[in-house]
């Protein structure tokens, strides 16, 4: 049994179909669920008009979600922006598009080969001897005649004709005029001019659409409310946030795609808003340093001394920072790391996601090493643990890595909005020379609490017991350096029990379960609306009812070794080659480890539901692999 | 601000005998630390106790210094001094950057970030450029002995050309000259010294703390287990006969004036950003340390001629933005700013959410 999601069948015909006759009737036509995806060649400035797109179907009261697949350059290369409108909210990425605006030459002839039959082919006149489909419907516009009349200043046309394009599938989707006016307004706030003329060109396909294509059916966006109230963000921006609320001091980054985003949002962010309103001064400081260790090694300086120090990085620099990781493990020192991760090895697809680097950030640097990681599953969590991560590592005096990806962090997401921190910072255990009177003794390392956390002093504390000696090589615990058997141990032990101690205090997973499920799944970070769609699907087409335990930490807490427990087998989704997360729980469930089954999605493109329903029905014998 | 505190009056009826302790109630006892674990007669050492001398002659608060550095025997020195201050022995050549980080957290400390020639110059040497063309206000001292000591006496990239290997063979390759580097990278304070010249090394020492920017003091540090012998540019023996100070140098602290006096055009006074005073009195060369070009010039002249040059190598009278100024930065240590003034308020996040509507 097929289980395509669209309600559109495949209806391959032998003639070309008529380009002027109406396309589908208005009865059936399929309102509020349409993928439209734009191939413009990076630099041409595509990123406004599919942007002003998005923004009108929002404004339409319409779910939207966009993806940008863009090539590792600056100009010139093939570039796809994907608009998901969907009136369930569904967000995930879709395998194919319904409506496909072909701009690029370099990619037209392979665009047009991929689509679906009976899907919809915006064309670049002037590409036209890339179109041999019969099994689509065409609507050929001649842009770049259009635009002369619109621009005539010859060197904007490259950058104003994609606004044209525009206004061509709001007629044929029968977008809203006034909303389309209003986010080319909104768009070019800032540059009038640019906003009239944009607006212009806009209108100008809108028309010409109206006066010379036929009216289209298949695929309707017709007004709802199900977008008041809610933003639209990418992950990156989302994690800045998080990390300016969580009260930030020191960032040190160097820049690196898909994390680079995410150093310049805090940048504006922080200039906009933590500056002393009476002396202009800022209460921050923001290093772009010569690469990733000088970037981690300012973090772990700066956490030292006590202030709230995190880093933004990808694959590349994680293994840069590994060395200095390392040092923060053992110096037992506050740091955060956000790895926006991309696809490796080594320079791998700079511009593709994946989740490639649980394990990695888990496990990195020599040794016996351990770090929490916080992983957000959406947006909002991005800006939720941004500030969760600040409060942890200092709390737990140790890295905490924040896992997003290129998916998470580069695209955009729709959200409820984000509220203010509502509890104070966690500034962790932290002694003053007040409390050393009080106490008299003081060891760095020795616990106390029974947790495994120790007290620490911060430099410039002025009392005579205050001071100690930080160091990566072996110590007892008043710092001071040991090479016997038993301090080396029991130091190590003691870090066992502290990480022991984050499981029960970082997020706890989420458990979405269908009443009477019968499968189970396991899934973290961008996988969830692919997960929650797939589950979808199998619900609907399947009758399969299943749970879900979305995981937001590690190391895993007693509810997921639960999980594990309660379920005979588990699929667990990454976007990975190697089941990194499933090493992980097997690795320290070795008991539960045959329960995980793997489900795998690892080409660089986001996960897709599709890609999860085929694994599963392999799985259920309801196909063959 | 100024690294050292001026001194309180004196009690009435304090005895008026050689001090055991400093203006500010200390005994050079209070800057010492742990025993070393290095070489007997190892340069390292004798540097340690100037570093004390200097701390304690200035009556520097210890409780206001952080010691950074990285991986090597010059690098463990930072346990042997200053045990009332926090001290940090980060990785092998990464000190630099922990020090900006740290100084970046709290800039009311004194970072003293103490280095071997491996550490700076092979595996940090991006860091140390960088550290520099920042301008990190922070006393940096390269221990200086050719070799790395740690790991048993392979060359390291300040081995001179010609001087040989504990096994017989030579260096072919052209020395980095740290103090070199740090003029070309804009740095306002760069000396040269020897381990074993105490009556420079103190003054210069202290010179650097004064000093608002980055300063950096690359000391000729003789390994003497892996890098003393007949042939070595290194040796105690190589740095005593072939030593050539530049100047004979007193420091004067912004509270005393200048008492000596010296006969017209034998004696430059360099003023340091807190107000204390450099004394340089002319020696055999006429060398002017505000002069850029000319200092490299004499360090090209030095690697070529293989002469062993000491003293204040360049100071720049105007000096340049440090890092908290070029990045605007409040006067409060970043680190003990309060939650109030760190995180915005709902509202500011509310006009936040409004423009992502
Ligand atoms: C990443 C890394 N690589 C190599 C080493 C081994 N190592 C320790 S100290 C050292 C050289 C130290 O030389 P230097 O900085 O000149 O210090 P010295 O011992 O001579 O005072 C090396 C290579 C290390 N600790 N870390
Ligand atoms: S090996 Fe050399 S540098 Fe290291 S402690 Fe011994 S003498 Fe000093
Ligand atoms: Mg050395």
């Amino acid at each position: 049994m097929s289980l395509q999601t669209d309600a559109d069948s495949p209806t391959a015909t032998a003639t070309p179909l008529p380009s002027t006759a109406p396309i589908g009737n208005e009865a059936d036509a399929i309102v509020n669920d349409v993928v439209i995806q734009v191939a413009t060649s990076n630099g041409t400035g595509s990123q406004s008009a599919n942007l002003v797109l998005m923004r009108t179907i929002f404004e339409m009261g319409v779910p939207v979600s966009g993806k940008n697949m863009f090539p590792s350059n600056i100009q010139g290369l093939p570039t796809w922006f994907t608009i998901r409108v969907n009136k369930d909210g569904w967000s995930a990425r879709r395998r194919d598009a319904d409506v496909f605006v072909a701009m690029n030459p370099e990619s037209a002839a392979e665009d047009i080969a991929g689509m679906r039959p009976g899907s919809i082919l915006i064309l670049n006149e002037e590409l036209q001897k890339f179109q041999n489909r019969d099994d689509i419907h065409v609507f050929v516009v001649p842009f770049n005649k259009l635009v002369i009349p619109v621009c005539p200043d010859g060197r904007l046309r490259r950058l104003v004709v994609n606004m044209m394009y525009v206004g061509v599938v709001a007629y044929l989707l029968h977008l809203d005029v006034e909303e389309l006016k209003g986010a080319i307004a909104r768009q070019f706030s800032k540059k009038p001019k640019a906003a009239e003329l944009n607006s212009n060109a806009a209108l100008a396909g809108y028309q010409w659409a109206a006066e010379n294509l036929p009216k289209q059916y298949k695929f309707v966006v017709k007004r709802m409310d199900k977008t008041k109230g809610k933003v639209i963000i990418d992950g990156n921006s989302a994690a800045a946030l998080g990390l300016m609320y969580g009260g930030i001091t020191v960032f040190a980054w160097y820049p690196i795609t898909p994390s680079s985003s995410l150093g310049e949002a805090l940048i504006d962010y922080m200039a906009r808003y933590r500056h002393d309103p009476e002396t202009g001064k800022a209460t921050y400081a923001i290093v772009q340093a010569e690469d990733e260790l000088a970037a981690m090694a300012m973090v772990v300086g700066a956490g030292w001394d006590g202030a709230r120090a995190a880093t933004s990085t990808s694959g590349p620099g994680i293994s840069l920072m590994a060395e200095l990781t390392g040092l923060a493990y053992f110096t037992e020192i506050p740091a955060v790391i956000v790895d926006v991760q991309r696809v490796g090895p080594s320079t791998g697809l700079p511009t593709r996601t994946n989740q490639g680097d649980m394990l990695k950030a888990y496990l990195l640097s020599h040794g016996d090493c351990k770090h929490p990681l916080l992983i957000p599953g959406n947006v909002k969590e991005c800006y939720e643990f941004g500030i969760e991560a600040l409060n942890l590592a200092e709390r737990l005096q140790t890295p905490i890595f924040l896992m997003t990806d290129l998916d998470m962090g580069m695209n955009l997401w729709m959200t409820d909005p984000f509220e203010a921190p509502t509890k104070p910072l966690d500034r962790g255990k932290v002694l003053t020379a007040e409390d050393l009177n009080r106490l008299g003794e003081f060891a760095r390392y020795r616990d106390v609490d029974g947790d495994g956390i120790g007290y620490r002093t911060l430099p410039g504390t002025k009392h005579p017991n205050a001071a100690f000696f930080t160091q990566g090589a072996g110590h007892d615990d008043r710092a001071k350096r040991s090479e016997k058997p038993e301090d080396w141990q029991g130091n190590l032990d003691r870090l066992t029990h502290k990480f022991n101690h984050a499981r029960t205090i970082m997020p706890k997973p989420v458990l979405n379960a269908d009443e009477g499920a019968t499968l189970a799944i396991i899934g973290f970070g961008t996988s969830d609306p692919a997960i929650e769609e797939a589950r979808h699907i199998l619900r609907t087409q399947h009758g399969v009812k299943s749970s879900y335990l979305r995981l937001r930490s590690l190391p895993a807490s007693a509810e997921v070794i639960q999980y594990l427990k309660d379920n005979d087998k588990v699929y667990l989704v990454e976007q990975n080659r190697d089941a990194q997360v499933a090493s992980i729980l097997r690795m320290e469930n070795p008991e539960l480890g045959n329960r995980i089954v793997s489900v795998l999605h690892y080409c660089g493109l986001p996960l897709d539901a599709q890609s999860i329903v085929e694994q599963l029905e392999v799985h259920l014998g309801k196909r063959k692999s | 601000m100024s690294a050292t505190e001026a001194p309180k009056p004196a009690p009435a009826g304090a005895p008026s005998k050689a001090p055991a302790t400093n203006r500010i109630g200390h005994t050079l006892q209070d800057y010492k630390g742990a025993a070393s674990t290095l070489c007997a007669g190892c340069g390292h050492d004798s540097i340690t106790s100037q570093i004390q001398r200097a701390l304690f002659e200035s009556g520097v608060n210890p409780y206001n210094v952080a010691k950074m550095s990285g991986i090597g025997c010059s690098s463990k020195t930072t346990a042997y001094f200053l045990s009332l201050s926090h001290g940090f022995n980060s990785v092998h050549g990464r000190a630099p950057a922990v020090a900006t980080g740290s100084y970046l957290a709290n800039r009311e400390l004194l970072h003293i970030c103490v280095s071997g020639d491996g550490d700076t110059a092979s595996i940090g040497l991006g860091h140390f450029m960088h550290m520099m063309r920042r301008n990190v206000p922070m006393v940096y001292i390269i221990e200086n002995n050719g070799v790395y000591g740690l790991t048993k006496g392979q060359f390291s990239a300040t081995a001179d050309k010609g001087s040989t290997h504990k096994k017989g063979f030579e260096n072919e390759m052209m020395p980095i000259d740290a103090c070199a580097l740090a003029i070309e990278m804009g740095c306002d304070y760069v000396a040269r010294s020897f381990s074993g010249d105490i009556k420079q090394l103190v003054p210069l020492l202290k010179g650097a703390m004064c000093h608002g920017g980055t300063s950096i003091v690359d000391v000729v540090s003789p390994c003497v287990t892996f890098n003393n012998h007949e042939g070595s540019t290194k040796s105690l023996k190589f740095a005593r006969e072939n030593e050539e100070p530049l100047q004979e140098i007193g420091f004067v602290p912004y509270y005393d004036e200048i008492k000596a006096d010296y006969p017209e055009g034998t004696m430059k006074t360099i003023e340091l950003t807190d107000g204390s005073k450099l004394t340089l009195k002319k020696l055999e060369r006429d060398y002017d340390p505000s002069d850029k070009m000319r200092a490299l010039d004499l360090l090209q002249k030095a690697r070529d001629e293989r002469l062993f040059l000491t003293g204040l190598l360049y100071h720049n009278p105007n000096s340049s933005k440090g890092i908290a100024d070029q990045l605007n930065m409040v006067d409060v240590p970043l680190a003990h700013l309060p939650e109030s003034v760190t995180v915005p308020s709902a509202a500011v996040l509310a006009e936040i959410m409004e423009e992502y509507k």
